[in-house]
């Protein structure tokens, strides 16, 4: 029965898989495609150089990082209502994705910055707002994997996730708000604007890095639940061994 | 005009590097967790199974 019971199940499960399994194989020609865009199709910046190329990849990273970040708010309040695992579990993968590519915004940057400013890192407006967000989410991965009560930590990570989410804006107008070094936006209503070439390839890279998070976030939903089924067999197996003593 | 291409390549090949690295960390993961699911639960229901057989 057991073995018909885990047939069954990968059996109604497997669309999903293959459906993100075709996401998968099918970004790669679209990411070999952003490379050629990045490196060969658009223009060389005139002030900055090749340098300035890092903004294909760094700002597309630092728009999913918002959107996740957006995500876990939404999903916190979601979960605080309804108490749904499956919202939780949401806020988990976007918590974690977000910390990834935030970790990415930060090293780019730097490595961006370097050449351009002369300084690897400055206490910039923008730069120390993405610090604080990165540590904001750091500990809300922390609290998930230090608290001894499941429920309890879920509640608790949900009411920050939802605070949280408040360095999001902060984050983003920070430029406007404080005098930095960090540039405005170059895309957007009331940006100064980005040449034909230059605005095509930025969106073809926000698609790739859009898609990427699609084919990453199930995945990571698939982990948390698989651990957290896990949990619960383990449990039942030891309560069975228990009885059967 | 600088052309700064070492700073570019460190850049892109820092994100692609983490990014395909994540990825596959997290198909290895869910490889491996799902084999152990399955064997659980296996020795789930031979316990139950033992148990009111």
């Amino acid at each position: 029965m057991g073995t018909t019971m885990v047939r069954a199940q990968s059996a109604s499960a497997s669309w999903p898989e293959r459906a993100v399994g075709l996401l998968g194989w099918a970004l790669l020609p679209l990411m070999v495609l952003d490379l050629y865009l990045i490196f060969l199709y658009a223009p060389r910046e005139l002030t900055q150089g090749d340098a300035q190329r890092v903004f294909y990849i760094h700002v597309p990273l630092a728009w999913i990082a918002y959107l996740c970040f957006g995500i876990v708010a939404v999903a916190s309040i979601a979960y605080l209502r309804t108490r749904s695992a499956a919202w939780d579990r949401l806020a988990r993968a976007c918590a974690e994705i977000g910390v990834a590519f935030t970790t990415l915004v930060l090293i780019t940057g730097s490595i961006w910055g370097k050449p351009i400013w002369g300084t690897w890192w400055t206490w910039d407006a923008r730069l120390t707002t993405t610090l604080i967000l990165w540590f904001i989410y750091v500990s809300y991965l922390m609290l998930r994997s230090y608290a001894t009560d499941e429920a309890r930590g879920a509640r608790y990570a949900a009411v920050l996730g939802i605070v949280g989410a408040i360095g999001v804006p902060i984050n983003y107008f920070s430029v406007q708000l404080w005098r930095t070094l960090h540039p405005t936006a170059v895309v957007g209503p009331g940006s100064s604007g980005l040449e034909g070439a230059m605005l095509f390839t930025f969106l073809f890279s926000l698609l790739v890095m859009t898609l990427l998070f699609l084919y990453v976030l199930p995945n990571r939903i698939w982990l948390i639940e698989i651990q957290d089924e896990l949990r619960g067999l383990r449990r039942a197996l030891l309560e069975e061994v228990a009885r059967a003593q | 005009m600088p052309n700064n291409l070492g700073f570019l390549f460190a850049a892109f090949a820092v994100v692609w590097v983490a990014l395909f690295g994540y990825v596959v960390l997290l198909s290895g993961q869910l490889r491996q967790l799902r084999q152990e699911l399955r064997a659980l639960r296996e020795a789930v229901e031979r316990a139950r199974g033992r148990e009111t057989g």
